[in-house]
């Protein structure tokens, strides 16, 4: 009696019968697949190389280093590493809660029809490139920081180190407030991804008990979509430290560490971004690009713990925005 | 053209799961006949075995051997047999990127047919013999889902039958459908036994004993009996069969 | 708690959310009305066909960096796509669970997470200096890289939305599964499909950092692409951090010109699919 054997083994026989079209289907697929993972393996491999001159000579006391000097050769990437910290959480302890609310308002609160519309509307708030709130950040809003809102500031809270010193304009403040602008987005919608995929039985437990609608958000959605938001404000934060134009055009580009968020500064992106091309030997050239792995090394980690999280309450990886 | 088809020990494991247990059994030629049990008893896989759509789920595996017509299923390319055993499903589903037209001739034009001619004598014929020509004839380039669902179910006979199987397996085929659709997809099978051997797998035992000349009664993963439809239903062998069509247990 | 208390407390909390949203929407009118008032007093027929004039001098156009951002995203995108979309369906109809496919998503999202001037530096390291000079083709290539990861999972997330039935109708008729991926599955998804690769379009048309170091930049017309060429976003960036008054403006009307370029194609994008998907 003749058996017949499994689906792998009789497919092992017909491989012969496949069509030619077929197989080149498949392969051809399979080699781009593969193409796509040799290219991330390969980026982080000519970064390293290119580096290497950089981490040889200056070793760990690279990230502890507070001058930059081209001139004299001598690298460190203090300060660009404090500036892109001050003006990302800057971003996050603004733009979190908004973008929080805007999530909470959209999911829980809208009709359908106002739902489309402000979530559009949110959307192109995403879609605007950088360069052009950069255009707005130097001719809006840092006159209007520097004339209104950073004396208003010193008035007010001026016993405070962070809000002292001359108000330029361009500055920390100016960067971490655009920061803001640009992050809210993603962290409305993947906490509203997350919280959409709250199931309605928790809603409705927590109604039929009573319960008003904030209580409800309260006790149902936000605790079961917690892990979900945490992932979103992360991946917020990770945009927000790689992000380049914006920022290089309002920050000030002034390697120096001060506490007032009124004193310029300099971001790992931004230094990256302006001295690049002036790099003249290749020490200076592998320093720009050792700060450009230090910033994927921090966003990378970054993004794989964040879509973990928002995994981990979605249940299945998450798209979209980034 | 290869009609009978004879099954002996399948065996059939989904995962590590094995849902078919040794199945024995001769289909007959140009009949129709009723697969029936409880939900999970193994007739949806056994169907699939036929076809050798089982295989294409992974983690699946399948033992023992089918003869359509004295050969081997398992001795040709799968996708060369699914031309000779053609597969009507439970939700009908036609193509949606497709018109009326172009669906019905999907399994020939995709497979090389370029004539014009064949194609719509092709289409008009399968259309015809699924009751379904006079209904669409004037709007035959509309999207294949702006049919009602009968129609649709319809649609998907007329698409199988054009790639001119010889055997049809039919998985639950009414089972979303109303009443009435329900009747005229019976009276379509009742007027293609003639041409086709027709395996129809069911949940609903009034409708195999409207239909089917020989009814098979599954029950976890075992064939149990199977015999004419009238002996089935009115004096069958084993007391499982019996509890099951007298309802004891659905 | 009292029952008034709650209910005081909840109109409250939910009015801070329409506080919220509101607040969310004024950057976006602030940025889109200065843009749209001082772009359109600075956009006029000369700005889109003359080159370029010297130390703000009056008259010149950003004709080159349309054309270069233009030529930049084609190139973008004749890679991107394809890529992009050949390995979306290696993921959803090949192989969705083996090592590989886990490591492809893995670098997938690597990939997008990567802020774009890392790209800029990749590309400047292995294409600029290896070729010994800037050019369109090592800007294209960046951009490429970019657009990849998107159409990616774009792509996955509508072949995904194909249901499973439709496959195995097409099994069932004896076609063969390259043939069924192909003419049916593909086709199927296709809306959905074509609105990623337009997102990605939009989104990539608008990158400034990667193309600093690959592109370069140019105030004449490239006259092939192994030359440094002009984009819009770079020539806006130059022009706004400038001292001339006139070159600023010029960079509020090409802010204008980018942002219509990308609101379009966003709009077009959503409200094709949305008429699908209901």
């Amino acid at each position: 009696m003749w058996k017949a054997k499994g689906s792998e083994e009789m497919s092992k026989k017909y491989k012969l019968t496949a069509s030619l079209g077929d197989k080149t289907l498949r392969l051809l697929t399979l080699l781009m697949a593969i193409s796509v993972l040799v290219l991330m393996v390969w980026m982080g491999w000519r970064m390293l190389d290119s580096a290497r001159p950089s981490i040889d000579k200056f070793g760990f006391g690279f990230v502890t280093g507070r001058q930059w000097d081209p001139v004299k050769e001598q690298f460190g990437a203090l300060p660009f590493i404090y500036g892109t910290i001050v003006t990302s959480l800057l971003a996050l302890i603004i733009a979190a809660p908004i973008g929080l609310g805007v999530a909470i308002f959209l999911n829980e609160m809208a009709a359908s029809g106002v739902r489309s519309v402000i979530a559009f509307l949110v959307e192109m708030l995403a879609a605007i490139p950088s360069v052009v709130y950069g255009l707005w950040g130097i001719f809006v809003l840092a006159p209007w920081l520097r004339e209104t809102v950073e004396p208003g500031l010193a008035k007010l809270l001026g016993f405070i180190p962070l809000f002292q010193g001359t108000p330029l304009g361009f500055g920390m403040l100016a960067g971490g407030l655009i920061l803001a602008v640009m992050i809210l987005p993603t962290i409305a919608a993947i906490s509203g991804e997350v919280m959409a995929a709250v199931p309605n039985e928790q809603r409705e437990a927590a109604l039929a008990l009573g319960a008003t609608k904030w209580e409800m958000i309260r006790i149902a959605v936000l605790p079961y979509a917690k892990s979900g938001i945490l992932g979103g404000v992360m991946l917020g934060l990770g945009r927000a430290l790689g992000e380049t134009m914006a920022v290089t055009m309002v920050i000030g580009n002034r390697p120096d560490i001060l506490s007032s968020l009124f004193a310029p500064a300099y971001s790992m992106a931004a230094v990256i971004a302006n001295e690049f091309t002036e790099a003249t030997y290749d020490l200076y050239l592998s320093a720009l690009v050792e700060i450009g792995l230090i910033l994927f090394g921090i966003t990378l980690i970054l993004n794989v713990f964040a879509r973990l999280l928002v995994w981990s309450v979605a249940r299945g990886p998450k798209g979209g925005i980034s | 053209m290869g009609q009978s088809l004879s099954v002996s020990n399948l065996e059939a494991w989904y995962g590590s799961n094995r849902t078919l247990k040794g199945i024995n059994m001769e289909i007959s030629p140009k009949q129709v006949t009723a697969i029936i049990g409880p939900s999970g008893c193994g007739k949806s896989t056994f169907v699939r075995c036929i076809n050798r759509m089982h295989e294409t789920l992974p983690g699946t595996k399948v033992k023992g051997e089918i003869l359509l017509d004295g050969e081997s299923i398992y001795d040709q390319d799968p996708v060369a047999l699914r031309k000779m055993v053609g597969m009507v499903f439970q939700k009908a589903n036609p193509f949606p990127s497709m018109s009326i037209y172009d669906n019905v001739v999907a399994g020939l034009r995709l497979n090389g047919m370029k004539n014009r001619q064949t194609l719509h004598a092709s289409a008009e014929k399968s259309l015809r013999m699924a009751a379904l020509w006079d209904e669409v004839k004037d709007r035959l380039n509309y999207s294949g889902m702006s049919l009602s669902g009968g129609q649709q179910q319809r649609l998907c006979i007329a698409r199988a039958l054009a790639v001119e199987p010889s055997v049809l397996l039919m998985d639950e085929p009414a089972s979303a459908l109303d009443p009435i659709a329900t009747t005229h997809i019976e009276e379509l099978i009742r007027e293609l036994k003639e041409n086709y051997t027709i395996l129809i797998v069911t949940h609903n035992m009034q409708q195999a004993a409207r239909i089917a000349d020989s009814t098979a009664f599954f029950l976890n993963g075992e064939l149990v009996e199977h015999g004419p439809t009238s002996e089935i239903f009115t004096n069958p062998h084993d007391k499982r069969t019996e509890d099951y069509i007298t309802g004891r247990f659905g | 708690m009292n029952d008034r208390l709650r209910k005081y407390r909840n109109r409250m909390m939910l009015g801070i959310f329409i506080v919220a949203t509101l607040t969310a929407l004024i950057p976006l009118f602030g940025i889109l009305g200065y843009v749209v008032k001082n772009g359109l007093s600075a956009l006029n027929l000369e700005f889109f066909i003359n080159l370029p004039k010297a130390m703000g001098a009056p008259g010149g156009g950003m004709a080159n960096a349309i054309v270069g951002t233009l030529i930049m995203v084609l190139i973008a995108s004749l890679i991107g796509i394809p890529v992009g979309i050949l390995t979306a369906i290696y993921l959803t109809e090949y192989d969705r669970t083996s090592w590989l496919s886990i490591g492809v998503r893995f670098a997938t999202d690597v990939l997008t997470g990567i802020p774009s001037i890392i790209v800029g530096i990749v590309i400047y390291t292995a294409v600029v200096l290896k070729m010994g000079h800037f050019s369109a083709l090592a800007g294209g290539l960046a951009l490429a890289i970019i657009m990849i990861p998107l159409i990616i999972r774009s792509t996955e997330e509508m072949l995904k939305l194909v249901s499973h039935s439709i496959r195995e109708a097409g099994y069932a008729l004896g076609i063969s599964k390259g043939r069924t991926i192909l003419k049916i599955v593909l086709p199927t998804a296709a809306k959905g499909i074509i609105t990623g690769a337009m997102l990605a379009v939009a989104r990539v048309s608008g990158e400034t950092a990667p193309l600093l170091f690959t592109a370069l930049g140019n105030q004449y017309w490239a006259r092939s692409l192994n030359e440094p060429i002009a984009a819009l976003p770079v020539q806006i960036y130059q022009y706004a951090t400038s001292p001339y008054k006139e070159w600023h403006q010029q960079a509020w009307a090409g802010s204008l010109v980018l942002i219509s370029l990308v609101v379009i194609l966003n709009l077009i994008a959503r409200l094709a699919f949305r008429s699908r998907s209901n």
